[in-house]
């Protein structure tokens, strides 16, 4: 027995032998209460170097290096067939334009191993940009117009000063010349940081400096489109029927039981079955958003139902009673009024999953939604590819510009998850009702 | 897009029907008829009879009528592509299926050209048939429907069994897509097990796909092997590193948020944690490969380490991170649905709420943290993307966490990736690897929950 030890001690014995444990229990608490405090702070510091991590990487990544050349707008070189239409502009001669601006502006006429420079120093999309611009405004033809263009990504790393000018010419990616020329612009202050627009407006393409990413928000957006209209419906009316309406029996259990299932099979597996199914089976189009957004949609279903259960179970039995007391039918009180209470909380769950939906990658792999698409998808049929994916394809490129433009994307797409996250938030605080 | 065209004109009917039978029991009321529901359920009886049959008529033919020229059109082969069968088919349908929806590769085979205006027709005279017989059915539905309104008739009784009905088949799409998850990988991994004896796969200690093509095309260079251990092993070396990370911090932080901390505190760090559980897995993936492997790599071999630029530290060290909140949101449900009063007892006898914690709090929540624990196995176990983008996949059955490992998660990715052939033992290999998959995770999910009910009603 553990008291015996305190048999025939003193009181003053006894009590000191209490204080120095009860010194030694206060330490252990103490101890206790600080590794619970340091694990928290653990977790918290590895979202706080996440974010840094992907913030100071993409921030940059939201702009780039332009450089701005005087065009001489000469209509008939960039127009040969005298129309304005693409076809002409295109066999037109924009990109000679440019080279002539930008040898203009260090100020030389010839040069064979300038102009060779020169060429890989502009965006190779500068030609489209400036026959979209003449395309929208064609009263500048003929005349002299400051255009600014996106320069090369190499030359791009190089102003960041990723590429260091000490380093032999021969292991560099850009030549002596090239940043001469590049020291030439920045004295005549033509180099200019800004705001990317391609990140934004553009598309897929293997140029860094060119890459954008709204063919993937909008394949995001049509995927999701399919996903919430698939899923939100399903989802409440199968809360609905298991909370209000489905007896107890075997045929419910194995329902509730196959919901729990699905919400532990990882993501791939999603994917795997839209591969089969719907590819190979229904014989339905590789990389569309509708073939995603079904995928998703089972995907994200157990989540939905989930939460609109317990939205369902949140409304007081009184109200029920009270609708059927004066007559209502069991689907004129779930319609009535068990649905408008609670559908606070199955917005929220819808918000929810539609958020780990948008994040989704690995099913989206599986149905092909990786591949290379530079055109902008109009439709649910069209092939696309969603943010999430185009993010993976960017960290595969090498080039340094990439991981810039991936973080800027990853920045984008949190941004878009925060969003619908504090929605969902601020939804359940304004519509949350205490009964 | 005639889908969405056949399908609007089909609603701008039913709300025809609907707004003109509503209307009419309206009037029929305000003579001073009396009818046994509402005027509203007349309108949605008629609406719904309308639409419902003459949509489902719509979905079932748009499904049969591909699969149907896809019968037809092999009449247009050449027979030498019908004899190859398999592979070489897919590729012919994908070449007549290309020129219908106007694609052209280059100069397209005289048959090919044949096949695409044949099948161009039968897609036109099927449309114009489908919208024609959908339209009547629409019509005709709702006359009858109209027809039989009378004051007896009770509308709600009818509309109500309809929404019953829709309610019930709304449920049964978690059961469908059960089967439909089974069904797919169950016939490809029984054909891959035709090809590849099970107990070589699941026995095998070497995974090595990549040879198939040398050996179908009888070059040498050694034999595909398929075995699954060394896919397995890499899965539960990178979720047993991912656990040192998150079981010790997801817990005690939940341990902290539910004993010591105020409730603002908890109310403010709770959601922050959870951020990290929203943050995308191709996030994290990226991060792993670009700033965490680097940086391990680095400060391995300053040490005189060799460490892999794939190691699954890496991976496992970010999925780590990825499941704390995982864990700390499961622990701390569990511990805040033990009663207080065993937590009074144990202050009433003079414990601190260290002692009160470790001695009383968490052994009584033990099967649930376990469970907790289970099912962040089974979420690092099916995790995909961190693995594809950091792991690697050197198929190396290895323990050592500075390896490059695979998984077989990010295995399944890329054999399935891209365009291939349907009949190939490689890709036939992934399905088998997806049906081990889902059984570890299912089997994973299942033993938590058991926990969890044998467990639960101790303090209800």
């Amino acid at each position: 027995m553990t008291d015996n030890q305190f048999m025939g001690l003193s009181p003053q014995e006894a009590t000191l032998r209490v204080e120095a444990s009860l010194r030694q229990r206060r330490k252990r608490e103490k101890r206790f209460r600080l590794m619970g405090l340091a694990a928290v702070a653990l977790a918290l510091s590895f979202l706080v170097i996440l974010f840094t991590g992907i913030l100071s990487k993409g921030l940059p990544g939201m702009f780039q290096y332009y450089v701005q050349l005087d065009v001489e707008l000469d209509r008939a070189r960039l127009d040969p067939a005298g129309d304005l239409s693409a076809a002409s502009l295109y066999s037109g001669d924009a990109e000679a334009l440019i080279l002539e601006a930008s040898l203009a502006s260090i100020g030389e006429e010839e040069g064979r191993k300038t102009k060779r420079a020169l060429r890989k120093m502009v965006s190779s999309g500068a030609s489209i940009r400036l026959i979209e611009f003449v395309q929208s405004n064609p009263q500048v033809l003929n005349t002299k117009q400051t255009i600014k263009f996106a320069v090369d990504d190499d030359i791009d790393s190089f102003l960041r000063g990723f590429i260091d000018r000490e380093t032999p010419e021969k292991d560099r990616r850009i030549d002596d010349l090239t940043i001469d020329i590049v020291d030439r612009w920045q004295a005549a202050g033509l180099i200019s940081y800004e705001l990317s627009d391609y990140l934004f407006f553009g598309s897929a393409s293997r140029d860094a400096e060119m890459a954008g990413i709204k063919g993937a928000l909008i394949g995001s957006l049509l995927t999701l489109a399919i996903c919430i209209s698939i899923a939100f419906p399903l989802g409440v009316a199968a809360a609905i029927y298991l909370e209000e309406l489905a007896p107890k029996n075997r045929w419910t259990e194995l329902i509730e039981i196959n919901i729990n299932n699905l919400a532990a099979v990882p993501s791939v597996v999603f994917g795997i079955m839209g591969l089969t199914i719907f590819i190979v089976t229904f014989g339905m189009p590789r990389s569309i958003p509708l073939v995603g957004g079904v995928v998703l949609a089972l995907m994200t279903l157990p989540t939905i139902i989930i939460s609109s259960r317990a939205a369902i179970r949140a409304v007081p039995p009184s109200i029920r009673d009270a609708a059927l007391g004066i007559g209502a039918s069991k689907m004129q009180v779930i319609f009535h009024h068990v649905i408008p209470l609670a559908m606070p909380g199955m917005l929220t769950g819808t918000i929810i999953g539609m958020a780990q939906a948008l994040g989704e990658t690995a099913p989206l792999l599986m149905i092909g939604m990786v591949a290379f698409i530079v055109d902008i998808p109009a439709g649910f049929m069209d092939p696309a590819t969603v943010l999430p994916v185009q993010i993976f394809m960017w960290a595969d490129f090498a080039e340094r510009m990439f991981i810039q433009k991936t973080s800027a994307a990853i920045i984008v797409l949190l941004a878009f998850l925060i969003t619908m996250n504090a929605a969902a938030i601020a939804l359940r605080k304004k519509l949350e009702r205490r009964w | 897009m005639a889908f969405t065209t056949q399908l609007s004109l089909l609603l701008i009917i039913a709300l025809a029907f609907y707004t003109f039978a509503k209307r009419s029991v309206t009037s029929a009321r305000n003579r001073g008829e009396l009818f046994h529901s509402l005027p509203n359920y007349y309108g949605l009886w008629v609406g719904l009879a309308a639409s419902l049959p003459a949509i489902l008529l719509l979905i079932l033919w748009s499904v049969i009528d591909i699969q149907l020229f896809q019968h037809w059109v092999r009449d247009y082969y050449p027979a030498e592509i019908l004899a190859a069968g398999g592979s070489q088919e897919v590729v012919a349908l994908a070449k007549v299926e290309n020129l219908v929806a106007g694609i052209r590769f280059g100069d397209p085979e005289a048959w090919v050209v044949e096949a695409s205006s044949a099948w161009s027709a039968w897609e036109h005279s099927s449309t114009t048939a489908k919208t024609v017989v959908a339209l009547l059915l629409s019509i005709s539905g709702g006359f009858v429907a109209y027809r039989k309104i009378s004051n007896q008739f009770r509308a709600r009784n009818a509309v109500e069994r309809i929404l019953f009905w829709a309610l019930i088949s709304a449920s049964t799409i978690a059961i469908l897509t059960t089967i439909g998850i089974v069904l797919s990988v169950l016939f490809e991994t029984i054909r891959f097990f035709q090809l590849v004896p099970p107990t070589e796969f699941i026995f095998g200690t070497e995974w090595n796909p990549q040879f198939e093509g040398a050996e179908r095309a009888g070059t040498g260079g050694g034999d595909a092997k398929y075995g699954m251990l060394p896919m397995f092993a890499g899965t539960f070396l990178i979720s047993a590193i991912a656990l040192v990370v998150a079981v010790p911090v997801g817990l005690a932080s939940a341990i902290y948020l539910a004993e010591y901390s105020t409730p603002k505190v908890r109310a403010t760090i709770k959601p922050l944690l959870e951020i990290l559980a929203g943050v995308p897995t191709v996030v994290y993936g990226f991060f792993a490969a670009l700033t965490v492997a680097p940086m391990i790599k680095q400060a391995g071999e300053s040490v005189g380490l060799t460490v892999a630029s794939e190691s699954a530290l890496a991976a496992g060290l970010v999925m780590g991170v990825m499941i704390i909140p995982f864990v700390s949101s499961l622990a701390d449900d569990v511990i805040n649905a033990i009663p207080q009063a065993l937590r009074d007892a144990a202050y009433g006898l003079g414990s601190t709420k260290s002692e009160t914690t470790r001695q009383v709090v968490l052994p009584a929540a033990l099967p649930g943290i376990v469970a907790a624990v289970i099912l962040a196995v089974s979420r690092a176990v099916g995790e995909t993307m961190i693995v594809v983008m950091a792991a690697g996949l050197a198929a190396n059955l290895s323990f050592n966490p500075l390896d490059a490992v695979t998984t077989v998660t990010s295995q399944i990715v890329t054999i399935l990736v891209g365009d291939q052939e349907f009949e190939s033992a490689k890709t036939l290999s992934a399905f088998a690897l997806s049906t081990m998959l889902i059984i570890l995770t299912l089997g994973l999910n299942f033993f938590a929950l058991q926990i969890v009910k044998k467990y639960r009603e101790q303090y209800d």
